[in-house]
């Protein structure tokens, strides 16, 4: 959360404070003038809405989250900070529905552009990306442009997936999607190892239209990948619930910052077993709320804070399809040597690579693998890394803070391209954050500006 | 039920009306900046998915109250007739800024005291006879003086105890009057202030004053635990309050 303590400090997700600024306004026209970067709800897990070192100040968009126009056959325009959680309390009883959510509903409508977040859905719907419509930005020679596909397409697809780095998205137009029903039904299996667990992603995915897995990503030797996966599908009018789901007023907050032993190791082997013991038989189904479904972990409100001081990182590589399983296996093999990891993993197939020209997914299986912080930590990730660049594999930018430059680069032969575009609207690199000084060979503001 | 509202287009404001449109209340919006109201006419319209969530926009600035009579009337004129006012537009300066630039010090005090007071004056008229309802927002700021406050405090206090002599008068003519004090909320007012404990969210203050309004209730401190906490602050001795910082 935007941290407005005394001390001026922002952090992501992950809790890794650098000096910073936020600023708040209702008017983002008026305050996006002159700001090198904006930042939506601060979700990404790393450096991504950071400031660049030498400009503390970073434009936080939450407070400008206006309805623009919500049209029965779900056009959407609204300013850039609406929360994703305000979208859904208005759609869901319309009928209407993003296409495309994250696992969180604690984000912003710039945020899911500039990530251009996927989500279950992947493999039919692709990122968020594709039913974004129209973009209102304000670019770095201060003029304001109305970018699509059709208009300004360079700058479009470089800001669907570019990190905030082309610009401030003032306004999104989206196109939403109808629902049958606001239920999802929901089918739950066990597998007892990676390769099964696998085999039934990809089954489930021929057959269903929402996807995801958790995988056990401490246990070693033969139920190493062990999992749950998760398929559903919206529900049909006549077989949901009569009844409207009910939506969540507030979330449980986590009290305080654990201490930093309460994710390590013998936890997280302690808790998986139990996670993946607590479901007895090996298929459960019925229709569940699409909060349960699409955001299980929002019911604790800050559960970041249950990494201790310390914070958290999170390594997301997708392992192109062409790796086949033992990819996915060797990064798995590499991961429970380290014993780096939490209870949260994720697997999750992705379908066709989207427009966007640093968008993240492409076909393959993504693996998303929550960390604690720790001295170790860069040097995991290097480790995690060596194996995604050895397969062909990407990983994540909204997701990280610990990958170097070099080893970006390998993974990332587009990023010219994305240079290239990004000169063009921006010759001075006025849009600059932590990430992409780290990542994107953009030097730090000298001090002052 | 219909209200008129000043103020809806940013902060607590804006989250009050969201929710008052939500649950079916139609509308007419006063403020200074024309195209902030009607961006924000457009989301409240969107929101509730009827075009009669707000049925009007005009022109009203705390600071020049020669246009307070027109603008009332026109909105009223709009509704066709009124439930209630809300006015949760204010103007707010840290102390070292007002001690500093008196001529923003003389805006805070006029926007706060003199333009709200005259501004409820005219909407009491409309609301006696219908037995309306008048929610102001005021402050825990003007609940005891305190060192970072004294002219914010100073405006706050003055229209609180106004607020209060006209539910004296008029509650038995079947005026409602709802005074709000927030303590300290979230909002782009209090952007990059130090932020004490117990700082409320727009959205749960808006929540809390609706159910307020409901309830005929007087007065409202929002979040809830302010109520406590000046409590406290009400008791503590002079000499005390000489020392802290608050
Ligand atoms: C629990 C959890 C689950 C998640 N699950 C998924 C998932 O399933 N799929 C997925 O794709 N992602 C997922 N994410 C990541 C999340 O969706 C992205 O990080 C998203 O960008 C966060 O949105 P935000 O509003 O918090 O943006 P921030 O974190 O504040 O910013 C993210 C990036 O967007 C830029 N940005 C934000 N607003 C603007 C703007 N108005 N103009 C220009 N640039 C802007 C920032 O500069 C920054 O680079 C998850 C995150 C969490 C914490
Ligand atoms: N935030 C707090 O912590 C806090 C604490 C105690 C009391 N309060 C009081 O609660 C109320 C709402 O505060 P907030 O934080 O929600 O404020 P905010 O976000 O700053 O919004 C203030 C509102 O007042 C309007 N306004 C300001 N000056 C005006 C003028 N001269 N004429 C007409 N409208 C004017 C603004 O309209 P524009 O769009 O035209 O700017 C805006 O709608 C205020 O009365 C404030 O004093 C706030």
């Amino acid at each position: 959360m935007p941290s407005r303590s005394q001390e001026p400090r922002v952090a992501g997700w992950g809790r890794q404070f650098v000096p910073g600024r936020e600023l708040f306004s209702e008017d983002l026209e008026r305050a996006s003038k002159g700001a090198h970067l904006l930042r939506g709800l601060g979700r990404s897990y790393g450096d991504a809405s950071l400031p660049a070192p030498g400009c503390p100040d970073v434009l936080t968009t939450t407070l400008a989250d206006r309805v623009l126009r919500l049209t029965d056959d779900g056009v959407l325009r609204a300013e850039a900070g609406l929360s994703l959680r305000a979208l859904n309390r208005l759609t869901l009883h319309r009928g209407l529905f993003v296409p495309v959510t994250p696992g969180t509903q604690f984000v912003t409508l710039g945020g899911m552009v500039a990530s251009d977040v996927h989500g279950k859905r992947h493999h039919v719907a692709g990122t968020i990306g594709r039913h974004v419509r129209a973009l209102r930005m304000r670019v770095a020679d201060g003029r304001i442009v109305e970018c699509s596909p059709e208009t300004h397409a360079d700058l479009f697809w470089a800001t669907i997936g570019g990190m905030g780095l082309t610009g401030a998205i003032l306004e999104v137009e989206l196109q939403l999607e109808r629902t049958p029903s606001p239920w999802i039904y929901q089918e739950m299996t066990k597998h007892g190892d990676l390769d099964s667990l696998l085999a039934a992603l990809e089954e489930g995915s021929r057959n269903w239209p929402m996807t995801v897995a958790w995988i056990d990503c401490v246990t070693r030797g033969r139920a190493m990948g062990r999992g749950i996966l998760f398929v559903g599908r919206w529900a049909e009018a006549h077989e949901s619930p009569p009844e409207p789901p009910r939506w969540g007023e507030a979330s449980i907050p986590v009290p305080f910052e654990a201490p930093n032993w309460a994710i390590s190791p013998p936890t997280v082997r302690a808790f998986n077993t139990a996670y993946y013991h607590k479901q007895l038989r090996s298929k459960v189904q019925g229709f569940v709320s699409p909060e349960t479904f699409f955001y299980p972990l929002d019911v604790i409100a800050d559960w970041n804070l249950g990494y201790g001081s310390s914070g958290l990182t999170q390594h997301q590589a997708v392992i192109p399809r062409q790796a086949g399983p033992q990819g996915v296996r060797a990064l798995l093999e590499r991961l429970t040597a380290l014993s780096a990891a939490s209870p949260l993993c994720v697997l999750k197939d992705c379908g066709e690579q989207g427009q966007g020209l640093l968008s993240f997914p492409r076909p393959g299986t993504s693996i998303a693998i929550d960390m604690p912080v720790r001295s170790g930590t860069a040097a995991a990730v290097a480790q995690l890394n060596e194996v995604v660049i050895e397969y062909g594999g990407r990983i994540y930018l909204t997701k990280d803070q610990f990958t170097s430059a070099a080893d970006f680069r390998a993974m990332e032969p587009r990023l010219d391209d994305f240079m290239d575009v990004r000169r063009r609207w921006d010759p001075e690199l006025r849009f600059r954050s932590a990430q992409s000084v780290r990542l994107f060979g953009d030097s730090p503001f000298a001090t002052g500006t | 039920m219909q209200y008129v509202f000043v103020g809806a287009t940013r902060g607590m404001g804006r989250a009050l009306a969201r929710r008052m449109v939500a649950r079916g209340d139609t509308l007419f919006l006063l403020g200074r900046d024309a195209e902030g109201l009607d961006r924000c006419a457009t989301d409240l319209r969107a929101r509730a998915g009827r075009e009669d969530a707000v049925v009007g926009v005009g022109a009203l600035d705390l600071l020049q109250p020669d246009g307070f009579g027109p603008a009332v009337d026109a909105a009223v004129a709009a509704l066709g007739s009124v439930d209630g006012f809300v006015v949760s537009a204010g103007l707010f300066a840290p102390g070292p800024a007002l001690e500093a630039d008196l001529a923003l010090a003389e805006r805070v005090l006029r926007a706060n005291f003199t333009g709200t007071i005259l501004l409820c004056e005219h909407a009491r008229r409309h609301l006696l006879p219908s037995k309306g309802q008048l929610v102001v927002f005021s402050s825990v700021a003007g609940d005891r003086g305190r060192k970072p406050i004294a002219i914010y405090g100073a405006s706050k206090a003055g229209l609180s105890h106004y607020l209060e002599s006209v539910d004296h008068r008029f509650a038995a003519d079947g005026l409602r009057v709802l005074t709000v004090k927030p303590g300290f909320v979230r909002t782009a007012m209090t952007a990059g202030l130090p932020e004490p404990p117990f700082a409320g969210e727009p959205d749960a203050v808006a929540k809390r004053v609706l159910a307020a309004m409901d309830a005929g209730k007087p007065v409202v401190y929002a979040p809830a635990i302010w109520a406590l906490v000046m409590l406290v602050i009400r008791l503590l001795p002079r000499f005390v309050m000489r020392r802290v910082g608050f």
